[in-house]
């Protein structure tokens, strides 16, 4: 007998992965009956690590990452004193991803880089193109001229010159982003003011910082740009995401590179992809404060998170507004919403779960509660079961 | 490049030399051409300038420090102790300022005078002044972490002590008062500005740090029975009992009184035995649980039109004021006055003596509170060589992590005081060193690391390291196991949902919470979460065809449904009260919650 045949008398009792595993491992030539023994202490081990039927890995999930949390700092961390990045992490981040949030505090990518630019070639010129540029920091000196009501701006030419823009460029992308102002060009000075005149200093001072933050070149929302040697090659760590524009940058390893948008990575990469973006973030969180849960709890949520093909965080909003109990939403947020709701649509509620065995105080239908006895009951034989039961309660 | 300035946070306008500006600005406020109540702020990272002028920010006194040099004399000093100058003439030639938190961050501040450099702007009045009123308390603070000075002052704030010098004229609730208070033999100025002997809250005691049969892990502390005889931690605990004869619409109005024994709610005869002829309890009687204190009737509650006409309705209900479970005590004054409205109100003091027990916590100076683990008979304590035995034995496992090293060096100093008849000044950054500490032990003709032979007390062996043993100065916290001991199998439950009631004064159940009841998920043990969870469970009969609740007669022993008639199929279902309560409710509002019933098997 070969291995291969073995191995088919136990598919029914391991799962394909394993068998593949051990179709790779198991030594070519090895005799039948060890064969049998080493598959045989397989089986065992894989029985061992099964989940017990009717055991509450929902609750127990929710305890092995609620109980460490509680351990957990609130504190922001820093990147290694290299730089001034601020990234959220502990218990912040945490709630940020299993709610569901859309807008992080601190949006974060790793960019990875292909062959040559990886050894460090033009890394400064690559992570200025990726950077995000603003009307001010090409600009020497901003100016509240008080006696013409505007704004006057002189550029910085050398910067202009390291970065390759123009003057005209710059106009064009200030009367692009802010509407209601003339723009006039003066030497070096761009003098902005507003169409509808005014004389209230205020109005000035806004305009001023609004045109602060205009956008003039390299890939939006990235606000910060870092490149930072790994394990021997450039990454280039950038706070502001946009996952998208920065994979179609030729030289950009796509493959590698991530952000910390579980919401972003849902949109360009998939499910799948944001399901997995969860559990890693997730898990890096909880190594970093030095919290030991086993991933498997993690990917429990995270999968909770996605069955639906898009992810939900866990409020009332997300994956609790699918619960098929009305008792079992009631109880986590909102009951009023949730009762009228149920009364209006005359939801019916089968108390399949835990928390609605709890609140009518019936047996939950976990652990030593989810068994029944399974009797046939025949009218008549057994018979007067039910008028026994009856007279008992009386 | 210039910069914007913002006064009291709105923009006003920009200058061109943000660092000449805000220096013209100091100058001027100090020459009280400016209000003295203005600070201002320059942002150097964000290039702005913020002045502020608005109330609402915390600020600290400085010295003005110019060319290296403090603007505060010699002269000045002898003019202030002569009278000739004052704290407002010193701030108003602009030689001591206020500083706020933003103004500060551009400040180069000194700790003392020798270490003035010409970058200095300001110099500490004196170090103290970086510590609260509380905090100075603490000796030697300067050698311990801050975190633990800012515990260490929020226990002497609980401290039992002289609260008040006229507490017995006074009617307070809920407090205490040291028996024999103590001025602590290591002291700080503070002690001596605040004069902190006329009302201390402690007690100078001797304190081994070992441990002993375990008992005091954790924190906890071990004291000598000896030492409770002789007064020590002892205190009196004194509480109101109040009553008022309050006027109801219609010229009712309740009655201090003895209660007759037809009104509605009558104790027994035994509980009003310590009334008086008023009504109200004599002072010097020993009252225990369930006295009445003050005897009062009430009208009753509800008058509808027919009670006019009924005989039951002239019967009062009793409202009287008695001890609660668990209370104790001895009457201390009768006060009986009236209110604003006009009303006879009746306060009750009582005064309960309370020594030290199992579970009382205590607490140094430094953070270190614990909680008394046992008390030994002094025949049973370890003894030094020279037949000292301590009042108490602190573990030295609470030293090494949080790093109290102020703990060790007050015993240290705490010794020396007590062996030389003297006080020792423990105030922050001034004080006499630990070497000196060291010498004049020595010289007292002890170790002088404070370490002493020690023998056991049980057995009278040699302990094979050597103890260390010095004086301390001890304070005993309001929080005492005599006010918060509370345990219940079965009691009183609430009228609405038919669960415990809650909390120690209503002799309430401990809750199951919701994290509780998840551990019980978690196990899978499901049929003990029912168990634990049917305290309020009811049996109720149920139409099968409208779901709703419905009658079963006991008399008859029939039952019927209120909808569907006599005919209609009623099972009994057994589900907890506060789900019966909930379907009222979803009633009420106009939800029809329909039960649908199946066999469970």
């Amino acid at each position: 007998m070969t291995v291969e045949q073995i191995l088919k008398e136990y598919s029914k009792l391991l799962p394909k992965r394993i068998i593949e595993d051990l179709k790779e491992n198991l030594p070519k030539k090895i005799s039948d009956k060890k064969a049998k023994e080493i598959i045989e202490e397989v089986v065992a081990e894989y029985k061992e690590m099964q989940i017990t039927p009717a055991e509450g890995i929902g609750i127990i999930t929710a305890e092995s990452i609620g109980e460490p949390g509680t351990q957990m700092t609130l504190n922001t961390f820093h990147f290694a004193g290299v730089s001034e990045m601020n990234v959220t992490t502990g218990l912040p981040r945490i709630i940020e991803i299993f709610d569901g949030r859309k807008d992080l505090a601190t949006p974060m990518m790793n960019i990875y880089l292909k062959k040559p630019y990886k050894e460090g070639k033009d890394i400064e010129k690559i992570a200025r193109k990726l950077k995000e540029t603003l009307l001010e920091e090409l600009a020497k000196e901003f100016y509240i001229n008080i006696a013409d009501m505007s704004v006057e701006i002189q550029l910085d030419q050398k910067v202009l010159e390291d970065i390759g823009i123009s003057n005209s460029k710059v106009i064009s992308a200030i009367k692009k982003s802010v509407k209601g102002i003339k723009v006039k060009e003066n030497n070096d000075l761009i003098i902005i003011s507003k169409k509808q005149e005014t004389d209230n200093l205020n109005e000035i001072y806004a305009l001023k910082e609004k045109l602060k933050k205009v956008f003039v070149a390299g890939v939006k929302r990235i606000k910060y740009v870092l490149p930072v040697k790994k394990d021997g090659e450039y990454v280039i760590l950038t706070s502001g995401t946009n996952l998208k524009d920065v994979l179609e940058l030729d030289f950009v390893d796509a493959s590698r590179t991530t952000s910390n948008d579980i919401f972003e990575i849902e949109k360009v990469l998939g499910i799948e992809a944001a399901r997995e973006a969860i559990v890693q973030e997730v898990y890096k969180v909880m190594q970093e404060q030095g919290l030991n849960v086993n991933i498997r709890h993690i990917m429990l949520v995270a999968d909770a998170m996605c069955v639906l093909g898009k992810v939900e965080g866990i409020t009332r909003y997300g994956i609790i507004k699918e619960k098929a109990s009305v008792l079992a939403r009631a109880s986590f947020e909102t009951p009023m919403k949730q009762i009228m709701q149920a009364s209006l649509m005359g939801e019916v509620d089968r108390l399949k779960s835990v928390v609605e065995n709890v609140m009518v105080n019936q047996p939950v239908p976990v652990g030593t509660g989810l068994p029944g006895l399974a009797v046939k009951v025949i009218k008549g034989k057994i018979g007067g079961y039910e008028e026994n039961k009856k007279e008992k309660k009386k | 490049m210039s910069a914007d300035v913002f006064l009291n946070g709105k923009f006003i306008g920009q200058v061109d030399n943000p660092k000449e500006f805000i220096e013209k600005i100091k100058e001027e406020r100090r020459k009280a051409e400016l209000p003295s109540e203005l600070n201002v702020f320059y942002d150097e990272r964000i290039n702005e300038i913020h002045m502020e002028s608005s109330r609402g920010r915390l600020r600290r006194p400085l010295i003005v420090v110019k060319d290296g040099k403090p603007l505060l004399t010699q002269k000045h000093i002898e003019m202030i102790e002569n009278n000739e100058l004052t704290w407002s003439d010193l701030i108003k030639q602009g030689i001591i300022e206020y500083l706020d938190a933003a103004e500060e961050e551009n400040a180069l501040i000194a700790f003392s005078k020798e270490e003035l450099t010409p970058e200095h702007t300001h110099l500490e009045i004196d170090p103290i002044t970086m510590l609260s009123l509380v905090t100075a308390l603490v000796p030697y603070a300067n050698h311990t972490q801050s975190a633990r000075l800012n515990i260490g002052s929020k226990n002497q704030k609980q401290a039992l002590g002289l609260y008040i010098a006229n507490y017995p004229l006074r009617i307070d609730m809920d407090v205490n008062v040291l028996h024999y208070p103590q001025k602590p033999i290591v002291k700080t100025i503070a002690h001596d500005l605040i004069n902190y002997d006329k009302h201390p809250s402690g007690q100078n005691v001797v304190v081994a740090v070992m441990s002993y049969k375990g008992y005091n892990m954790e924190d906890a502390i071990i004291i000598n029975r000896r030492s409770l005889d002789f007064g020590f931690g002892r205190s009196t605990y004194f509480r109101p009992a109040v009553s008022e004869e309050l006027r109801y619409p219609g010229g009712l109005r309740d009655e201090i009184c003895v209660p007759d024994k037809d009104v509605r709610g009558y104790r027994s005869e035994h509980d009003y035995r310590y009334l008086e002829n008023d009504g109200i309890i004599f002072p010097g009687a020993n009252v225990s649980e369930g006295d009445v204190v003050i005897g009062k009737t009430s009208p009753p509650r509800f008058l509808n039109g027919l009670d006019k006409f009924s005989l039951t309705s002239g019967v009062k209900r009793e409202s009287s004021v008695a001890l609660k479970h668990g209370e104790k005590g001895i009457v201390d004054a009768v006060v009986i006055t009236e209110t604003q409205e006009g009303n006879k109100l009746v306060q009750v003091k009582i005064r309960d003596t309370r020594v030290p027990e199992l579970g009382d916590k205590f607490t140094s100076r430094h953070g270190q509170k614990g909680v008394v683990g046992l008390i030994v008979d002094p025949a049973d304590m370890p003894f030094t060589a020279s037949g000292i035995i301590p009042d108490l034995i602190f573990s030295p496992h609470s030293i090494p992590s949080r790093m109290t090293v102020a703990h060790l060096i007050e015993l240290l100093g705490g010794k020396v005081g007590a062996l030389a008849g003297r006080y020792v000044d423990g105030t922050a950054f001034s004080v006499e060193t630990e070497e000196d500490l060291r010498k004049e032990l020595l010289s007292l003709g002890f170790r002088d690391n404070g370490t002493e032979t020690m023998y056991n007390g049980e057995t009278g062996e040699m302990y094979k390291v050597k103890i260390f043993v010095g004086n301390m100065y001890y304070l005993r916290l309001k929080h005492m196991v005599a006010n918060k001991i509370h345990a219940r199998a079965r009691g009183p439950i609430q009228l609405l949902t038919r669960q415990p009631t809650e909390g120690r004064a209503n002799e309430g159940g401990l809750r199951l919470g919701e994290m509780e009841k998840d551990t019980f998920v978690a196990h899978g043990t499901s049929l003990l979460l029912q168990e634990r969870f049917n305290a309020d469970s009811v049996v109720l009969p149920i139409c099968e065809n409208c779901g709703m609740l419905a009658i079963y007669d006991h008399y008859k022993n029939k039952t019927f449904c209120p909808v569907c008639g006599d005919k209609a199929k009623i099972n009994f279902i057994e589900v907890s009260y506060a789900f019966k309560l909930l379907m009222d409710e979803l009633k009420s509002m106009g939800v029809y919650p329909k039960l649908i019933l199946k066999t469970k098997y």
